[in-house]
């Protein structure tokens, strides 16, 4: 298992320094469920600081499920952005499994 | 007077250790270990780990890259424990662990959580306004230093790394872990400084 300051994850879709989205899916609408992505991070956009290793999903852990591995980032948020109130520069750093993440398509812009 | 009405969570726990040890999932020699286990932890182990890393950049660096073979060097066991993620602070950044889902916390390292860590203030607030809930608790920090605020959220279980003060030059590692309070190791506090003994 690789550590905080990451390392490879065999399949791992992203890896550090990537920018992605959070799926602004809300499971908890459908039924039961127990899911670990918090609310306040749905549809938001953060950057992969690191691959944290790959990790029994609790979704179905939770329901005594066959449970496959996934693998688990730490992605960090700019905090100002989500509650529209704090400190410019202050940050949030969640860990988030692989299937709550797309790549973000919004393109940054390129040095000229 | 009679005795208080026994609570209906006590019988519902009872049933629901009795339908774990029938079915051989947990008994009750393995809660007891489990128990066990957490009333040794306490933070003087955070402590310890924070000081060996102020005196030595190896053991800091092992610290960093994996928190639980670090603690197993020290004699901690890690057995059935989650990973063991450090933060590090450094001039400029300031972390501070929260779980806003339940109350995910290093026990390995640090023991029970408080009370307040477990709270519906703290699990809600720590996230949004990290900069009132640090003033609440009298932490200053250093102009200019940025908040990262650490959800715990799945598998790791996140420990701060806070920085060494000045003026302890020379100090010995128990000297140095006196200074690291499990409130540091959370990060709603700072070491504290000594007070400069010369000062009359």
């Amino acid at each position: 298992m690789s550590g905080p300051s990451g390392g490879a994850v065999a399949g791992a879709r992203f890896a550090a320094g990537d920018r992605v989205r959070v799926r602004d899916d809300w499971p908890e609408r459908r039924g039961p469920c127990h899911i670990r992505t918090p609310h306040y991070l749905r549809g938001r956009i953060g950057r992969v600081q690191a691959v944290l290793g790959a990790f029994p999903n609790p979704e179905d852990l939770a329901f005594a499920r066959p449970a496959p591995v996934r693998p688990l980032y730490h992605v960090l948020f700019d905090q100002p952005p989500i509650w529209r109130e704090g400190a410019e520069g202050d940050t949030v750093l969640v860990e988030i499994f692989e299937h709550w993440l797309d790549p973000d398509t919004e393109q940054e812009p390129k040095a000229a | 007077m009679s005795a208080p009405a026994r609570p209906e969570s006590l019988a519902k726990l009872e049933k629901l250790l009795a339908a774990l040890a029938a079915r051989g999932i947990v008994s009750a020699a393995d809660l007891d270990e489990a128990q066990a286990r957490t009333d040794r932890a306490s933070p003087e182990i955070g402590a310890r780990m924070v000081a060996r890393a102020w005196l030595d950049p190896d053991w800091r660096a092992l610290l960093l890259r994996d928190g639980a073979q670090a603690a197993e060097q020290m004699g901690v066991s890690m057995a059935g424990a989650p990973p063991l993620g450090v933060l590090e602070d450094k001039s400029g950044l300031h972390h501070l662990v929260v779980c806003t889902l339940c109350s995910c916390y290093p026990r390995a390292v640090l023991g029970y959580p408080p009370s307040w860590y477990k709270s519906f203030e703290y699990r809600s607030r720590a996230v949004r306004e990290p900069r009132a809930v640090l003033a609440e608790w009298g932490t200053v920090l250093p102009p200019g230093t940025k908040i990262r605020v650490v959800d715990s959220t799945a598998d790791y279980r996140w420990m701060v790394l806070p920085e060494r003060p000045a003026g302890t030059e020379g100090w010995s590692e128990d000297r140095l872990a006196a200074l690291v309070t499990r409130d540091a190791l959370v990060g709603v506090a700072l070491p504290q400084a000594p007070v400069a003994a010369a000062a009359e």
